[in-house]
């Protein structure tokens, strides 16, 4: 079994032994089983990266046996710059989702911590995945752990909420579904991508490939206008399935540009950038002002997440290496930035039941640790030089000034309004005097809490000090990915 | 024509003799079995279906086409594979249906027992046909069968309902096949299939007269498949008979009427694949519509599951349609094997989400409400499992197996590139959408909604260990769903070779 097959499994086989075998009253043992086969899925990929060359763009890990004959299907499985830094951070944030339901899950906490499991390994299969059709399988499976997580252990609204997110998506994969089959019919009878990306195709049949893909893609990142599904999900679901939802699932629309419209049907692309990039700023300036108005605090951050990978698909769009490269290294940013700030609200939610700005005022009267990691939090979601959260919009600012200056003057507005929601809400809910007896009942995070955000920390600080390991691993196939780009398949 | 019994002809018609024979013979010794759940009839019916199980199987495998009785029945791997399933098919359902059965006094005799085997043999006998009259007589056999079953609970009013309506509607369906085979018989002066099929492509027959009694083929046939607009009676029919009959007419019967789909429309009658091709994506389509919007409505789940057979069949008829190509038979056996691994897919689905509500009706509790499921997961997480597995596949969801049927059937639409057919493709994905959301709901009822009652969830071994094989293999198939398509394309390719 090779390394990227170890990846995908070991969470599910421990998630698919936590389903058959855990039992609510023996709740400890679950969660420390839990714990293990999350850390277990970390460890094994370690040696991905240690063993990562950086210096080419060929797809490295590669495993491929056939798995379907009769569609010439094939389990083929690789990384490259682009996709490999999403598998540990995947394996990542499930550990600290694992660690953060600790308390907050107390009913059917095998089913919780078996779909979180199993979700993290279909998200890395997702990223692994060299075939269209494994993609789609991975893609789609997704849904349905996520579906039970919100409906099971979400807020009131929580079967609205369930429903919106598995009609939406759905929606839009299904589209994507038909332009997978027309290729395999295309190219003769092959799901592999990297023939598709060889695969010559006329201006109308890339336009349509392009935006069956966008359907998907952008449903799933999600952009302006299509993303009206994410506020209401975020809202209701548990802390975990927000934090993984905003830190992993959001990517994959993301990542889907990048390894499927765009290298597929390259001149559509190029022909339909100024509508990509015009959703992108309308969702990094508009959404922006609407995060500004949230009451909520869940909201304030869903909002503010579709404004950030709004900086995504500018820095995909505008076709240059700061831009591209900004936009992943910003992926990865916003994963560990909005887990973060998904994972505070949680820390405030499991003491206090409220998520309203409201109800808060001056916790860091009664909780100064939390408050220096919610600032922290909130500083990288701003932007603040040194956190993960400059780095990539900086790249993607400077990829756009390079495109065209009034593209970047507009990107760079953002920033302003990202600094105004974020710390507008901090001071509201953070500072002044205590609000009420909630605020002044609160007691600071504990170790296991200090434990959670404290890595979280660690990984942001780490990712705005020094990038380069990040970007080191992204430079050969971010190049290669541009070169292939440019040439017209027509 | 040579109709002496020779040995081959024993050979060929051997699964239905055994049939036949251990069906009289069960039903006599059933007159002297006392208990309560009829163990000595059942394990005989089950070991019966066993054997010729067995027997199919083990001709299957060897793949060979061979004819018996002058021409009148036909051994190929398409029908023994088929009638390999419908044997499982309907051992499942005795499995899930005998304590349901009992508890509703349905077991007083053992007609449940003979009248499966009668249905059964009726199936066989349809698959092995290769000529209209005796398809026609292995259909009338398994429907007079259904008949009875659906009334078997005399005294229960919506029963009696569905079985009276049940019959009126499938008489005159059984109608329309006969005139329309008349009118083929006709036209071409045979009744034996692949005489017919020479005389079509002869090109010397009238095209009026054999579109005429197409037309009537094509409508019982509809029928039969519970494909709108002559879907009238499946939902009247699944909610009012017993369950565990329900899942009797649902499962089985629905491989043999693809059977004789591909029999009468595909070897007899494939030089009118243009005119027939045509009224199967009509039916297609108002099936995906028909069923998917009314099924959203439903609150009884039996109703519902009705509505959905009613779409499900939509995506069947869609693979039918989607062989010929412009008079090109490149297409055709991808397009049919994506329809039997459909059909057959369909049916173990069917198997496990019916086999929940068996086993969630207690006495005098039917269980067949949507609400009814409130809250099982708290109350039963495996059996829970088995029923959202089963609903995320036939929503197509994948890894489950009802996702690889609709990409097989989507890709046979799409192979053809034709602008319609993709056309018909997108619109098909968009109603499955539809689809997903009542499906959908039944996982939400049962992860999401509080449970009514907090008792706990019984069943016997055997319908346990059945229940959850059955889960399993959903789940399962859809990881690894390549011998399952291999074997459909195989069986598929060597019956329809010239």
């Amino acid at each position: 079994m090779g390394l990227l097959s170890l990846a995908i499994w070991t969470p599910i086989a421990f998630g698919a032994v936590l389903l058959a075998l855990g039992r609510d009253d023996q709740a400890r043992v679950v969660r420390w089983f839990a714990l293990i086969g999350a850390v277990v899925s970390l460890l094994v990929t370690f040696p991905l990266y240690t063993g990562f060359k950086t210096g080419t763009s060929a797809m490295q890990f590669v495993e491929k046996a056939p798995w379907i004959d009769r569609f010439n299907v094939f389990y083929h499985l690789g990384v490259d710059g682009i996709s490999f830094w999403f598998v540990p951070l995947t394996a990542f944030i499930t550990v600290i989702v694992v660690i953060s339901a600790w308390e907050a899950i107390t009913e059917r906490v095998n089913q919780y911590m078996g779909a979180f499991l199993i979700l993290s390994g279909l998200m890395i299969g997702v990223f692994c995945a060299m075939d269209g059709m494994l993609f789609y399988v991975f893609f789609e499976a997704t849904l349905i752990p996520m579906y039970l997580i919100i409906g099971i252990w979400g807020g009131p609204r929580k079967i609205y909420a369930a429903f919106k997110f598995f009609l939406y998506t759905l929606l839009g994969s299904l589209l994507m579904l038909i332009a997978l089959i027309f290729l395999y019919t295309k190219s003769g009878g092959s799901f592999d991508i990297l023939t598709w990306h060889k695969l010559p195709l006329d201006a109308r049949t890339q336009t349509l490939l392009f935006f069956a893909f966008f359907a998907a893609f952008a449903v799933k990142v999600p952009m302006w206008p299509v993303h009206t599904w994410l506020p209401d999900v975020h809202v209701e679901a548990p802390t975990g399935g927000s934090a993984v939802l905003a830190a992993i699932m959001l990517k994959l629309g993301a990542y889907g540009f990048l390894r499927f419209s765009m290298p597929i049907a390259p001149d559509a692309s190029h022909e339909w950038a100024w509508f990509m990039i015009a959703l992108s700023v309308v969702a990094v300036i508009y959404v922006g002002l609407v995060a500004m108005v949230q009451q909520d605090m869940k909201k304030l951050v869903a909002y503010s997440s579709v404004a950030h990978m709004g900086f995504v698909t500018l820095g995909f769009f505008i076709f240059n290496d700061l831009g591209v490269a900004g936009g992943l290294v910003q992926m990865i940013a916003h994963g560990f930035v909005s887990g973060a700030m998904f994972l505070c609200i949680g820390v405030l939610y499991d003491r206090v039941h409220s998520r309203e700005i409201a109800s808060y005022g001056g916790v860091v009267n009664t909780m100064p640790n939390f408050t220096a990691f919610a600032l922290l939090f909130a500083m990288a979601n701003c932007g603040l030089p040194a956190t993960a959260g400059f780095v990539g919009e900086w790249m993607v600012i400077l990829g756009a000034v390079k495109a065209n200056f009034w593209l970047g003057l507009a990107a760079a507005t953002a920033l302003i309004f990202g600094a105004a929601y974020t710390l507008w809400m901090f001071k509201r809910v953070y500072l002044g005097p205590v609000a009420n007896d909630d605020v002044k009942a609160l007691t600071d995070i504990n170790s296991r809490e200090f434990l959670m955000l404290g890595l979280l920390a660690a990984a942001v600080l780490y990712m705005g000090i020094y990038p380069k390991p990040f970007t080191d691993v992204m430079n050969a196939s971010v190049a290669d990915f541009l070169k292939h780009v440019a040439v017209s398949k027509l | 024509m040579n109709t002496s019994i020779d040995k081959l002809s024993l050979i060929v018609a051997s699964p239905e003799i055994v049939l036949l024979v251990m069906a009289c013979v069960i039903a006599l010794v059933d007159l002297g079995v006392k208990t309560r759940l009829r163990t000595l009839t059942y394990v005989l019916s089950m070991a019966t279906m066993a054997v010729v199980a067995w027997i199919t199987a083990d001709a299957a495998l060897r793949g060979e086409t061979h004819y018996g009785f002058g021409g009148m029945v036909v051994s190929d791997p398409l029908g023994n594979w088929l009638k390999f399933f419908a044997s499982i098919a309907t051992m499942v359902t005795l499995v899930y249906g005998r304590p349901y059965a009992a508890d509703r006094d349905m077991l007083r005799g053992g007609e449940m027992f003979t009248l499966s085997l009668f249905s059964l043999l009726g199936i066989f006998i349809m698959i092995s046909g290769s000529n209209f009259l005796v398809i026609y007589l292995g259909l009338e056999l398994l429907t007079l069968c259904s008949y009875a079953l659906v009334a078997l609970r005399r005294d229960h009013a919506s029963a009696t309902e569905a079985a009276m309506k049940y019959f009126v509607l499938g008489a005159m369906a059984s109608g329309f096949l006969l005139y329309g085979i008349s009118m083929l018989y006709g036209a071409t002066g045979s009744l034996d299939i692949n005489q017919v099929f020479k005389a079509i492509s002869s090109g010397r027959i009238n095209h009026q007269v054999l579109v005429f009694g197409l037309v009537f083929i094509v409508s019982g046939l509809a029928f039969k498949l519970g494909a709108a607009p002559f879907h009238m009676w499946i939902p009247d029919v699944y909610q009012g008979a017993p369950t565990a009959v329900t899942l009797m007419i649902g499962a089985a019967p629905e491989l043999a009427a693809f059977a004789i789909a591909i029999r009468l429309l595909v070897e007899g009658m494939i030089p009118l694949a243009i005119d027939w091709q045509q009224m199967l994506m009509l039916l297609a389509i108002a099936s995906l519509l028909v069923g998917n919007l009314a099924a959203i409505a439903q609150t009884n789940l039996k109703r519902m599951l009705a509505y959905s057979t009613i779409a499900q069949m939509g995506f069947v008829l869609l693979g039918l349609a989607a062989g010929v190509v412009n008079g090109n038979t490149n297409n055709a056996q991808f397009a049919y094997s994506a329809s039997m691994f459909y059909i057959i897919t369909y049916v173990l689905t069917t198997l496990g989400s019916f086999g929940v509500i068996l086993l969630l009706a207690r006495e005098g509790f039917e269980s067949e409400e949507i609400a009814d499921l409130a809250g099982l997961n708290q109350r039963s997480p495996l059996f829970a499992g088995v029923m959202a597995v089963c609903m995320f596949s036939l929503a197509g969801i994948p890894p489950l197996v009802g996702f690889y049927a609709k990409l097989a059937v989507l890709q046979a639409l799409i192979a053809s590139g034709q602008a319609l057919y993709i056309g018909v493709a997108i619109f098909a994905v968009m109603m499955s959408l539809v689809g997903a959301f009542y499906y959908l709901r039944v996982v939400k009822v049962m992860y999401f909604d509080s449970p009514i009652t907090v008792t706990t969830v019984s069943a016997p071994m055997d319908v346990r260990a059945v229940l959850s094989v059955n889960g399993a293999l959903v789940l399962v198939l859809g990881l690894v769903p390549g011998g399952l398509m291999a074997l459909c394309a195989d069986a598929v390719v060597k019956t329809l070779a010239p």
